[in-house]
């Protein structure tokens, strides 16, 4: 194996380690989380609104090719998706096709 | 060992009008076009995915390699980005603990914790019997998990046929999706706050710190529509 090659090993293993932990020390603390607890609402909430958070900075501050993209079509498209998604009673197969085709266009 | 009936009904959620199968796809198919483009075999980047399984912490892993930075500066980099995992797991395991299951089920599954099957979880439990609930769990995580390492070798495959416009395309794709799945998830006042508060605090705290900003306004945001919740 070359040097690259195990390296590259090495990283993979590292970032999955690195991203199991939080997994791994979750269950850990599930355990003696009751699902009716105060504390498990409260992780509920910050779940959510972590989720939130980052889908905002992925939209509104994108890292990669997002970027390249107008903020103002990036919003379009997302608020574009939630309203064909509340028409299709919850349908997300049209969103999510139409958005990548719609934001292609868009930018070419 | 694992009830079958609910493991593939769990695994079935991958279809019908609500399959997160394409917003999956079009986010691990950019990931696997990214990581034949910084220099992984078609083997690594299956490798990848099959162990890491969670999007973002794939990004910082191919940026960081980009720029040679040090094992322990990834491993710490990944595991700020990914810290989301735990209280994902935290607000997700206590629903399916089940003291006639055995453990190794849930240290294993844990694996599959990631946005969409996190979410696609929290929508559909109430309706299993809590019992069965780890084997459903399994079901999805299996599914979502099986799309992700498809969509990275089409994605390793077809790279060179992709254009950048296409590319934007795609990184649309699983905003999209989680913004329409956090639509569908605001039933409660609290649970509502909780998205809205982040959504707007997430950003805000972006001027503060770029990399603090998703953890730091989420867990501000989160206790904050908590109190209100409980309160009110």
């Amino acid at each position: 194996m070359s040097e690259l090659s195990s390296n590259i090993i090495l990283v993979i293993l590292v970032t999955s380690l690195a991203t199991y932990l939080s997994r791994f020390l979750g269950v850990v603390s599930s355990e003696k989380i009751s699902e009716t607890s105060k504390i498990f609402k409260w992780f509920n909430c910050i779940a959510y609104s972590i989720l939130a958070a980052l889908i905002a900075r992925i939209v509104i501050f994108p890292a990669g090719v997002l970027e390249e993209a107008d903020l103002l079509f990036r919003l379009l498209v997302i608020i574009g998706g939630i309203i064909l998604y509340l028409l299709t009673k919850k349908n997300l197969v049209f969103p999510t096709v139409l958005s990548a085709i719609i934001l292609t266009l868009l930018v070419t | 060992m694992i009830n079958s009936k609910y493991f593939l009904q769990g695994f079935k959620s991958i279809k019908g009008i609500d399959s997160p199968a394409f917003a999956l796809g079009a986010s691990f198919l950019a990931i696997g076009a990214l990581l034949k483009n910084i220099g992984f075999s078609l083997e690594q980047s299956i490798f990848s995915t099959f162990l890491t399984y969670a999007l973002p912490g794939s990004l910082v892993m191919a940026e960081s390699f980009l720029i040679g930075a040090s094992l322990v500066n990834i491993f710490l980099a990944v595991w700020l980005v990914n810290a989301r995992l735990y209280p994902m797991t935290v607000s997700l395991m206590p629903l399916l603990l089940h003291k006639s299951q055995p453990r190794w089920k849930y240290y294993l599954s844990c694996h599959f914790i990631a946005v969409s099957a996190w979410l696609i979880m929290k929508s559909n439990y109430q309706s299993i019997e809590k019992k069965y609930r780890i084997d459903f769990w399994m079901g999805i995580g299996t599914g979502t998990w099986l799309i992700a390492i498809t969509s990275t070798v089409i994605g390793f495959l077809v790279s060179d046929y992709l254009n950048k416009d296409m590319m934007i395309g795609l990184a649309i794709v699983n905003p999209v999706y989680f913004t329409c799945m956090m639509v569908g998830a605001m039933k409660s006042l609290q649970i509502s706050l909780s998205i809205i508060l982040g959504a707007i605090l997430g950003p805000a705290f972006f001027f503060i710190s770029p990399e603090w900003s998703v953890l730091f306004g989420g867990v501000l945001a989160g206790t904050i529509a908590y109190f209100i919740g409980e309160f009110k």
